[in-house]
């Protein structure tokens, strides 16, 4: 019989070390107190919604969506008049702002030395907070009766689509500048020396290989800066007018989606009378132009988009 | 170098290596000079703002050879690189002194156009940067920013894949992201795309050191298949890749300041790579590539 002798622990070889799990009681709290945020902001999203949509629908029990759904500027319901006036101005704030927002962003990002963008970056911002009555304000007392009529001789009313889309496209300029700068400066200077070493110059590294690899946030910068215009009310308000119309002319005023619920809430109209729901029938409308335009613009950049 | 102070001798410490080697020391050794010289440095400068940062570099680049040049971190030797196609007029503070003579003609001379001088000298970085297109607009960038007149696109972009041994791989997909590919192949398309311009110099910025063993021979393979048609200048930190493909070598190290203890590039020994390797002169050199430094 061979004795085995019992093997010890290996010489050197102390206690093993504690691997169970000691209890963290903060980080519990911690992921609670960030679920609760995240679905507070949830959960006022589908609220607002649900406030919106019951009025709605009791509006269209009582009105025909043909009524609503029409062009006609003599029905007092009809809703695509308003559509109409806000496509205007949006269309005209854009084609302010897009290119002299990407232009500034441009610039700030690949053309501007460091000092320079130090100090206009934040400058830019600026603007973006001014509160939008002053910009209303500037509209009709300087932009339509100054600039528009006196400097450039155009025959414009007192309130008038040109005016107010000009004044919000300057409105969303920090939107799209400032975001848009945050996307091209983000792409790898990796790309911009390759670019550059194949011979290019600055504008084609800028708009060939930047810009494309940029896409994504420039998009969500339009967007974004869309998304405002087109739910912005105060410049509406007080430069764009109160009649409804379908006429493309800029120079006259249109009534426009959050012209009208603006005025609608203003407290003339009882609650239960079809004035104050056809208010919730329009803001119905105006989120699901919105969601709608959002979904084509994620559609786009899908399609276009470089990812770096 | 009789003259020179420090004495190595096998079994020396490294640290004690390291000291020796960081003796001020400005003695260069400057061994069998190209026949056809494509570029040449003369007392190359470079500075940094207030930086010093490479030292009276003297270089010269032989037509269809591939000159390495090797030596610890911040030696200087990426900085004298992206000297040759001004890629350091990129960085705001960088100033040179000295010339870069490219065909004789100095390219830091103030009419001369950066962009034009890149047209012909053309470099791969370090970490293969494809842009984010497809293989196929990868390849024509080139050709379509500097404006080469082109019969039919398709075949020079085949060509470029070809001639940087990535055809095969890839024809089935050019119209799918460089992003697909894998790292290695990924800097065979950085090669595609810099030959696809036809330029005269490329420049190579340690084009292996995020690649492994294999895809690095797949490199190596290449650059030596491309030394009959085009002069290349590859820095790497790597002595073996140095020893394998290149025909001249430099060995630059750095001295730190008295003073500021910044440390300053200048070029140690450049002679052919096999003597350098066999019989280095300058006991720097041969601490280096003996791997008890750096």
């Amino acid at each position: 019989m061979s004795v085995l002798t019992e093997p010890g622990p290996p010489p050197g070889v102390g206690p093993a070390p504690v691997l169970t799990g000691k209890s963290r009681p903060g980080e519990a709290v911690i992921k609670v107190l960030l679920v609760v945020a995240t679905t507070t902001s949830v959960l006022v999203t589908a609220g607002i919604l649900l406030a919106v949509l019951e009025p709605a629908l009791e509006f269209f029990r009582r009105e025909s969506i043909g009524e609503f759904l029409s062009f006609d500027t003599n029905k007092q319901f009809s809703a695509l008049p308003l559509v109409v006036g806000t496509g205007l101005t949006t269309v005209i704030a854009l084609s302010v702002a897009i290119p002299i927002g990407l232009g500034a962003a441009m610039y700030l990002s690949e053309y501007a030395s460091k000092r320079a963008r130090k100090w206009l970056k934040p400058t830019v911002e600026l603007l973006a907070g001014v509160p939008s009555v002053v910009y209303g304000f500037f509209a009709v007392f300087f932009v339509i009766p100054v600039v528009l009529r006196d400097w450039l001789g155009i025959p414009v009313s007192a309130y008038n689509s040109l005016g107010a889309g000009l004044v919000l496209g300057v409105m969303i300029i920090p939107t799209i500048a400032s975001l848009s700068e945050d996307a091209l400066s983000a792409v790898p200077l990796a790309l911009r020396q390759g670019s550059f070493a194949m011979g290019a110059n600055r504008m084609q590294t800028t708009l060939r290989v930047v810009f494309p690899a940029a896409l994504s946030g420039i998009a969500a910068a339009v967007v974004l800066g869309m998304s405002r215009a087109v739910g912005e009310t105060m410049i509406v308000l007080m430069a764009g007018g109160s009649i409804k119309s379908t006429s493309a002319d800029i120079t006259q005023g249109h009534e426009t989606m959050t012209g009208v619920i603006a005025r609608t809430a203003l407290g003339e109209s009882p609650v239960e009378s079809t004035e104050y729901k056809y208010l919730f029938a329009v803001a119905l409308l105006l989120f699901i132009i919105t969601f709608v335009m959002n979904m084509i613009s994620i559609a786009i950049v899908r399609r276009f988009r470089q990812a770096y | 170098m009789a003259s020179h102070p420090a004495t190595f001798s096998t079994g020396q410490s490294p640290a004690a290596a390291v000291d020796a080697l960081n003796v001020a020391d400005d003695a260069q050794t400057i061994g069998a000079l190209p026949d056809d010289v494509v570029m040449e440095t003369v007392n190359l400068n470079v500075f940094y703002g207030d930086f010093h940062a490479v030292h009276d570099v003297n270089l010269s680049f032989g037509k269809n050879e591939i000159t390495a040049m090797i030596g610890p971190s911040g030696c200087g030797k990426s900085t004298v690189l992206r000297c040759l196609n001004r890629m350091n007029d990129l960085v705001p503070s960088a100033r040179v002194e000295g010339s870069i003579n490219y065909h004789g003609q100095n390219i830091y001379a103030p009419k001369v156009d950066p962009i034009a001088v890149r047209e012909h000298i053309g470099m791969v970085f370090q970490k293969p940067n494809p842009f984010p297109k497809s293989i196929y607009d990868n390849i024509a960038y080139g050709p379509r920013v500097i404006g080469m007149k082109v019969d039919n696109m398709d075949d020079v972009v085949e060509e470029a894949l070809r001639g940087a041994a990535l055809w095969d791989e890839v024809k089935d997909k050019l119209k799918q992201s460089a992003y697909g590919l894998s790292g290695g192949q990924q800097q065979r398309l950085c090669i595609a795309r810099t030959i696809a311009t036809k330029p005269d110099v490329i420049l190579m910025d340690e084009p292996c050191s995020a690649l492994d063993p294999i895809a690095t021979s797949k490199v190596e393979d290449l650059m030596l298949q491309m030394r009959k048609d085009y002069t290349i200048i590859v820095v790497t930190h790597n002595m073996q890749q140095a020893a394998r493909v290149s025909d001249r070598t430099a060995f630059f190290t750095a001295r730190p300041d008295e003073t500021t203890g910044n440390r300053t590039g200048l070029l140690v020994e450049f002679d052919r790579t096999k003597d350098i390797f066999a019989n280095p002169h300058d006991p720097r050199t041969e601490a280096y590539i003996s791997g008890r430094f750096g």
